[in-house]
């Protein structure tokens, strides 16, 4: 991908993702903190769209920007009596140990591995071709994922009911 | 300059191992949550990246399974927050420090 627009989309993108990333670790107050979850989400469809996914890049923003966030967002509402300064456990010392060598591992892995045959160009089109291997190939999957939701949606209901 | 593959890839695995510290460090169980968040973030945009870049007989698969993972990450926030909510209303509180019933 060598044109200018898209190289200059990915690097604002990525600084978006990542700043927001990291301000959702720094920021002491949880409610800033979802927000700029929403905001990574959104730099995340971005890179999406960059990679000429643009079907994934709307479901990334219907349901995660969308949807989730606003699931957590009320989940923070509803529990008012919480401490609300987005503080870390003991744990912190090691996890971020861990994170580190994370990103150091496979960050090497991918920057020491040789992607020169990794050169496809992009997608005409998306949607259409994932319509048809969802209704084709993948439809015992799809149709599970039906279920999937419903139990979901039921466990969630019978969880938080009162009595 | 051009963006390649690899690009994609680290950004991808910094993305991971700030979810990762964030689900192993916040004391809140939302936060915890949104550190798991982070990471499914992550692996699809690692999905995405090989699914452009890759040749493939069926290049779309990462696609569909960027698709399967938002809807089951969808189904677990739904569930890991009712969860939350059921706690709350016992225990008065989601600081993990505090739910300490397991321990012995």
């Amino acid at each position: 991908m060598d044109d200018t627009g898209t190289v200059v989309a990915f690097w604002i993108l990525t600084i978006v993702t990542l700043g927001s990333a990291l301000s959702v670790v720094i920021v002491r107050n949880l409610l800033h903190a979802v927000l700029s979850l929403i905001l990574s989400f959104v730099g995340v469809a971005g890179l999406y769209i960059t990679l000429s996914a643009d079907f994934v890049a709307v479901a990334q923003v219907l349901i995660y920007a969308g949807a989730i966030s606003v699931l957590i967002l009320f989940a923070m509402m509803l529990t008012p009596r919480t401490a609300r300064d987005n503080a870390e456990t003991f744990l912190q010392g090691p996890a971020l140990m861990l994170a580190g060598l994370t990103a150091a591992t496979i960050a090497g892995v991918a920057a020491a591995t040789d992607w020169s045959e990794a050169t496809r160009g992009p997608f005409a089109t998306t949607a259409e071709a994932i319509g048809e291997a969802l209704l084709n190939r993948y439809v015992l999957p799809f149709e599970i994922a039906s279920v999937v939701l419903l139990v979901a949606m039921v466990g969630a209901i019978v969880l938080v009911r009162e009595d | 300059m051009s963006v390649e593959l690899t690009h994609y890839l680290i950004v991808g695995a910094i993305l991971f191992s700030i979810g990762l510290y964030v689900a192993l460090a916040k004391r809140n169980v939302v936060g915890i949550l949104m550190g798991i968040e982070l990471m499914f973030n992550a692996v699809n945009l690692t999905f995405i990246a090989f699914s452009r870049f890759v040749e493939s007989p069926q290049p779309i698969n990462g696609h569909v399974f960027v698709i399967f993972i938002i809807t089951v990450a969808a189904a677990e926030a739904a569930v890991a927050l009712a969860l939350a909510m059921v706690v709350y209303r016992n225990r008065s509180t989601i600081d993990i420090d505090q739910i300490n019933l397991l321990r012995w």
